[in-house]
Order: structure tokens, then C-alpha cells, then sequence
């Protein structure tokens, strides 16, 4: 490799080298050169065009948590890189490892307010975990590598790397052999062998145990230690949203997903238990509600990558800094003596019992029992089938905006797989799903990949739809669930806002019409009878389907926790 | 509000200073001051934060989290040499002038300038003693001040040099 290269092809070379061979983007004037050079390299490195920046982002990070790899997205300077802040902020909060690669203007004129020159280092430093401004093409080799380890090491995040057009466009004989240095950067992953000790024991004198687990053990792939684990010490497990799929639900230790919509008895479990172990989740404020008064008896142990969240909602017993699955692992080396396990097990055993017993008295996960009784077409009519479908047929992934449809989908479908649910999370974007489900469709061609939108946030960012006709891609549908509101707004609006429906009732185009012109089979169901054969219709077809649901308008998402209230006072109808 | 010191070593990018001020923006935290310079090594900048907050361990990981960020050192408990730099200019008429010269030598102060109407003072030391020199002084007419805020070393052998964590990384 002694031969010149452009700064453009060194990053392709950069990047290929690294591992990626997939990439969403939008070319322009500043990222030209890039474009050009990936021409020469496009069998090792594939790119997705799509039609707006923002899909790009979303589809890249679609790609990245589904696979846990790097997510590579890419937009040209100023409005090409602006439109990528959103999904940037949003893999900020889910942490999920992202790679933006920006172009900027030439060195030449930068910081001289050239046409489309924006600042992307300095406004996207509060929302990624680093970023660079490269402006010499010998630095492009090395940045590459060490934005890609930064990504998708420790806690995983976006890294933004903007480099200017005559970077790319200088030649020089590449360098790739450097080695990634970074004296400031040392991610624990290993626990402390004594707090993990502690917590053991600490577990194994309570009475009422709950293990909650959170993204972390999603990102670490920690799903299989995580069972070991649960069914070593029979303790309860309770799944947040991104952590659904990362124990099975049909598990006898299962019970669900905790806090503002999560089920009445996981949240009792919380408040009643004596001891929580966290493992990979940061205590967000929708899991906690009002964090004074979460867990208010349990002795607490946190596992978390990033120091920086032990302790910064929820005061913990015993900290512990480390990867998800290496300290899962190291828990399962412990061998605590066989007559406290024993003892263990019988109390756990009792309190599961107790938990069932609350679980029967209030909600349930089957759909009908949390169905209000009408005879027209509720959403969990429509949840209720697409679980049925989805079963049978398997290999199925699916991908939620925000909204009551993604809380239902959580809630109402079947989780068993890591990786299978996939959701804004954090940062609560809608026009998340569509985007990001083409993400995972290129990931998973052996899968089924629905995107389930309310009719509003699938109108921000549909025209991405396009780009799974021009891609070829046939493993992707799309479920509207459209009730003709921003419903979940309206739904806050009805509890608390005394049914003012300001600024959330929604017109909408036909939205099957809207499929056809895009060249999928768009398919409308207005009524129960209708469901079953909508569905089967979408596996059937060999190409991407849009089906529209247009279920009834004002249904509430139940049980909720009113915001900044315990999570031990639910709204249950 | 407790004041807490931090002495923070980086890696001398770019955007790092940038990066270390909007985290205590967005987070919500106070900096009383902020000094940042060279140190012994090439590469290597030292911070001295001074911080206004009641628990200082969210800061610190905070801080941590910023990659270029190499240690961070509380040293709020620990004995310290402290010192800030103040030059004030004061408006100055004959009469006070040999008072003025006069409270100088008390405080070792300097003076580095002088004009027809103005003189201007150079004086160092611990921060409550600049504070006590500008009390002083104050009363004589100050017409422009800059203090540079304070810069910490802990005293003995603690302490860390830029050059002992660039090797352990290293390695
Ligand atoms: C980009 C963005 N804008 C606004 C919001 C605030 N918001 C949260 S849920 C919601 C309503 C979503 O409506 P729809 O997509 O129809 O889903 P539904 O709740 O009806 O299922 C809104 C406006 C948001 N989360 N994201
Ligand atoms: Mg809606």
C-alpha cells in the first residue's frame, strides 16, 4: 500500500478495513470527492441513497442495533449535516454505535461563513460521545479507526467525524498501521470481583428480589448469561423497553416491562421488593417516575459501562462498573454456599407466587383482557393478530415509532429474542421507525421487518420509503396505526388537559393511495373482520406492504404512571 | 454552595476546553473560574476548576466521560499552594500616591506601571489575600481590574504530571 491515494479513497479504505460495508447517505458539493472515490470500492462497500439525512441516521442506527455493529451514516456540509443532528441526539440517548461522516468545506475558506458551512463539530458535541474536524488528509486513516473503536466500545455512542473537501481531495500514500492511542480512554468492563461478591450476597439475603435489565444487556449480547443467571437463583426478571426480547416472555421468571406503561404487578414488584439489581439500564425518569419514590425498600445494585450513571438518578448500594455480560458472567462464577441458594430459592419462589397473584388481579399481557369492550376496531385487535402472525411465521423483527402505538407494541406483542424490538428509546423521536426498519431490513433480508408509525409520526419521515423500491429490498412492512390524533398527546390532553384537543387532531393522506405511488402494495382495514386477511395478504406478498389500520380515535394507553408520580400509583382504565 | 477545586489534565486538542465548559453548561453545574495552561509535558494542558456544588462525584464523571479528559483530581481537602494573579489599574491623584506605594510593599505587590493619572499594580497570592488587597485598594478609585483566577498544585509529593499518564496509557 505504498501507492498514493486520495483522502477519499483512504477513507473508504479506512472505513472498509474497520469493518463497515454498508453506509446511508446523501451526497453534495463538500462530500463529492467521498462519492466519487466509493464508486471504485462499492463491491466491499455498500451505499444506500436515501431522501433526507434524517432517514439516513435512522436506517444507520436501525442497522446498528439490530446487528451491533457500527451504524455509518453520511451527509454533505451545513443542511446535509443539520439534518443528521436528530439522529444523531437520538443514538446519543439509546447509545447506540454510530458513525457520521460529514463532509465540510474546504480548509481553505472554513470559519469564513462559505456557502453551506456550518459548525457540525461544535453544535453536535453535546449529543456524541466524540467528534473531529479532519483537515489533513493524513489524518484520515487514523481518525477513522479511532472514531470506530470510540463507537463501539465501553458505552456505545455516535462519533462524528467532518472532514473538509481538499482533505479529500489531497493525495498522499496512506498510513493504516497506526495504533489507536488514547490515554484518556480506558472503558472499565471488568466488575470489581469484591462489589460482585457483595452484591451476591447482598441478593442472597433478600427476601424479595427483582433482576431488572436494561439496553446494556442488549448492546453487550448479554441475553444467554442473563438466563443462566435468572435461573440459577430463580430471581424474577423485569425487562425495560430496550431490553425487551433480551429474556424470553414466556419464561416463568418473566414478568414484563416496568414504569409509565409498564404492568401494574412489574411496578408493585418495585416498590414492594427488598432487594434490585440493575443490570445495564440507567434508571431513565419513564422507568423510575418520580425517582424519590422508586424501590423505596430495596437495597440496589447498579451494573453500568459509564460510572457516570451510577448514582446519578437513583442512590445505589452497591455500584458496579463494567460490561453488562462480563459482569453477568463473572456473578455466574460466584458459588455461594448451596443452603443459602436453597433458602434463596424458597423465598423467591413465594414472593414469584405473590407477584402472579397481583398480575392476575390487574393487567394481564393477553390482549383481550386489556381491551376496552366495544365492538369496532381497537388497536389491540390489530396487536393482537400481528402476535398471532408473528408467531406462527416467525423471524420476525420489529421496529416502533413514538407514540400509544409504539406502547402498545411493547406491551401488547410477544418479545423473545434479543434484537427483535427495536425503538427510539431516549430520545422519543418520532419518524423513527420507517427509516430505521429499512435499516434493519438491509441487515436481516432473512427476516420479517415491520415498521409499526402512528399516522403521525409516519408521515415525518415516509419518503423513505422509496428507497426500499429502488433498493430492492422485500422484507419490509409497514403497520400504520391510525387513529387521527397525535394520540398520545391527545391522550395527556383527555387525563389531565381536560379533553382539549389542541394542536393533535390529524388529517391524512389515503395513506394506501400514498403506498401505490411509492410502488408498495398499500392495503386500508376499517374493521375487525378485516385484520386477519390484511396480514396474511402482507406475508404473502413478495415485496414491501403498507397496511393502514384505521382503528378507533380515542383509546388510551393503560396502565400509566401520571409523570413525576410513584410508580406505585397507576391509572389502570 | 461548597466550592470545590478540581485540577483536570487533557490532552491539548482542539475543542477541548470547548467540550470540558458546555458539559458544565448543559449539566447544569457553576464554575467560580477557570484556568488552563501548558504543563511540563508536550500535549498535556492542565485545568484548575473551581466549582460551585454541593457533590462534586457527578461533575467529575461527567468529566470523565470526555475522551481527552486524562485525570481528574479532587483537591478540595488536600493542602495546596493557591494563587491568582490580579493587575488593577487605579486612578491616582499625588495626594495618595505614597499611600498607595505604601500598601504595595505590604502585599508584595508590584508596581508595573505608571502615569500621569494612573498607576497600575501587579499582585499575586492565595485567593483571600487578592481579595483582601482589592478591599484595600478598592477606595482609591479602581479603574479596571482582571484577575486571572486560581491555579492549584497540591503540596508534597501527591499530584500527578502529564508525562506519568501519557506513559501508562501507553503501555
Ligand atoms: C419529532 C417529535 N415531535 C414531537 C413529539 C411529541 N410527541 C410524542 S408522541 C406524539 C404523538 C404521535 O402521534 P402518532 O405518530 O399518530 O402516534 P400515536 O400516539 O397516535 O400512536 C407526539 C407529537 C415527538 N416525540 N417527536
Ligand atoms: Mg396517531
Amino acid at each position: 500500500m505504498s501507492e498514493k491515494r486520495t483522502g477519499a479513497q483512504i477513507l473508504c479504505e479506512a472505513l472498509i478495513m474497520n469493518g463497515v460495508d454498508t453506509m446511508f447517505g446523501i451526497p453534495g458539493g463538500a462530500i463529492m470527492p467521498f462519492y466519487h472515490a466509493m464508486w471504485e470500492y462499492r463491491s466491499d462497500l455498500r451505499h444506500i441513497l436515501c431522501r433526507h439525512e434524517q432517514g439516513a441516521g435512522h436506517a444507520a442506527e436501525g442497522f446498528a442495533r439490530s446487528t451491533g455493529r457500527i451504524g455509518v451514516c453520511i451527509g454533505t456540509s451545513g443542511p446535509g449535516t443539520t439534518n443528521l443532528v436528530t439522529p444523531i441526539a437520538d443514538a446519543w440517548m439509546d447509545s447506540t454505535p454510530m458513525l457520521a461522516i460529514c463532509g465540510q468545506v474546504s480548509s481553505t475558506v472554513l470559519g469564513k461563513d462559505a456557502f453551506q458551512e456550518t459548525d457540525i463539530t461544535g453544535i453536535t458535541m453535546p449529543i456524541t460521545k466524540h467528534n473531529y474536524l479532519v483537515k489533513n488528509i493524513n489524518d484520515i486513516a487514523y481518525v477513522v479507526k479511532e472514531a470506530i473503536h470510540i463507537a463501539t466500545t465501553g458505552r456505545y455512542g455516535p462519533v462524528l467525524v467532518d472532514i473538509t473537501k481538499d482533505a479529500l481531495q489531497a493525495s498522499a500514500v496512506p498510513d493504516y498501521s497506526k495504533k489507536i492511542f488514547l490515554p484518556g480512554y480506558r472503558p472499565t468492563v471488568t466488575g470489581s470481583k469484591k462489589q460482585i461478591k457483595a452484591a451476591l450476597s447482598l441478593m442472597l439475603k433478600s427476601k424479595k428480589p427483582v433482576l431488572m435489565i436494561g439496553n446494556g444487556v442488549m448492546m453487550s449480547d448479554a441475553s444467554a448469561e442473563i438466563r443462566v443467571f435468572a435461573e440459577r437463583y430463580k430471581i424474577p426478571v423485569i425487562t425495560t423497553l430496550h431490553a425487551l426480547g433480551a429474556f424470553p416472555e414466556d419464561h416463568d421468571l418473566s414478568l414484563g416491562m416496568p414504569g409509565m406503561h409498564g404492568w401494574v404487578h412489574v411496578n408493585r414488584a418495585i416498590q414492594e421488593a427488598d432487594f434490585l439489581m440493575n443490570i445495564g439500564g440507567r434508571f431513565d425518569d419513564r422507568v423510575t417516575g418520580k425517582a424519590s419514590t422508586f424501590a423505596p425498600i430495596a437495597k440496589i445494585v447498579h451494573v453500568d459501562i459509564d460510572p457516570s450513571e451510577i448514582g446519578k438518578n437513583i442512590e445505589v448500594e452497591i455500584p458496579i462498573v463494567g460490561d453488562a455480560r462480563i459482569v453477568t458472567l463473572s456473578l455466574l462464577e460466584e458459588e455461594p454456599e448451596e443452603k443459602l441458594v436453597a433458602e434463596f430459592h424458597k423465598n423467591a419462589a413465594e414472593w414469584l407466587t405473590y407477584i402472579r397473584e397481583l398480575q392476575t388481579k390487574h393487567q394481564h399481557k393477553q390482549q383481550y383482557l386489556n381491551r376496552p369492550d366495544t365492538s369496532t376496531m381497537m388497536p389491540h385487535d390489530v396487536y393482537a393478530a400481528l402476535t398471532k402472525q408473528m408467531n406462527t411465521r416467525g423471524n420476525y423483527r420489529v421496529v416502533t415509532d413514538v407514540g400509544q402505538h409504539q406502547m402498545w407494541a411493547a406491551q401488547l406483542l410477544d418479545w423473545y429474542k434479543p434484537r427483535t424490538h427495536i425503538t427510539s428509546g431516549g430520545a422519543g423521536t418520532m419518524g423513527f421507525a420507517v427509516p430505521a426498519a429499512l435499516g434493519v431490513a438491509v441487515a436481516h433480508p432473512e427476516d420479517t421487518v415491520w415498521a409499526i408509525a402512528g399516522d403521525g409520526g409516519f408521515q415525518m419521515t415516509n419518503q423513505e420509503m422509496i428507497v426500499v423500491i429502488q433498493e430492492n429490498i422485500k422484507n419490509m412492512k409497514i403497520a400504520i396505526i391510525n387513529n387521527g390524533f397525535l394520540g398520545m398527546v391527545r391522550q395527556w390532553q383527555e387525563l389531565f388537559e381536560g379533553k382539549r384537543y389542541s394542536g393533535t387532531p390529524l388529517t391524512s393522506p389515503n395513506f394506501q393511495m400514498l403506498a401505490e405511488a411509492y410502488g408498495w402494495t398499500g392495503i386500508t382495514v376499517e374493521s375487525v373482520d378485516q385484520i386477519d386477511a390484511a396480514i396474511d395478504r402482507a406475508y404473502a406478498t413478495d415485496g414491501p406492504v403498507l397496511i393502514d389500520f384505521r382503528v378507533e380515535r380515542e383509546v388510551n394507553v393503560f396502565p400509566m404512571v401520571p409523570q413525576n408520580k410513584s410508580i406505585g400509583e397507576m391509572i389502570t382504565e | 454552595m461548597k466550592i470545590h477545586t478540581l485540577v483536570v489534565l487533557v490532552q491539548d486538542h482542539p475543542g477541548v476546553l470547548n467540550r470540558a465548559v458546555s458539559m458544565f453548561r448543559r449539566r447544569g453545574y457553576n464554575i467560580a473560574s477557570l484556568v488552563v495552561g501548558h504543563t511540563e509535558t508536550p500535549g498535556v494542558s492542565r485545568m484548575t476548576i473551581v466549582v460551585e456544588s454541593e457533590n462534586v462525584e457527578q461533575v467529575v464523571k461527567q468529566l470523565y466521560r470526555l475522551v481527552e479528559v486524562l485525570k481528574i483530581s479532587d483537591v478540595t481537602e488536600d493542602p495546596v499552594v493557591d494563587r491568582e494573579m490580579v493587575l488593577v489599574k487605579l486612578h491616582v491623584t499625588g495626594q495618595h500616591r505614597a499611600e498607595i506605594v505604601a500598601l504595595t510593599e505590604v502585599f508584595t505587590a508590584k508596581i508595573v506601571d505608571v502615569a500621569q493619572n494612573t498607576m497600575v499594580i501587579e499582585m499575586t497570592g492565595g485567593p483571600a489575600k487578592v481579595d483582601n488587597f482589592i478591599d484595600v485598594i478598592r477606595p482609591f478609585g479602581i479603574k479596571e481590574m482582571m484577575r486571572t483566577g486560581r491555579i492549584t498544585m497540591v503540596r508534597g509529593g501527591k499530584g500527578h504530571s502529564g508525562a506519568e499518564l501519557i506513559d501508562q496509557a501507553a503501555e
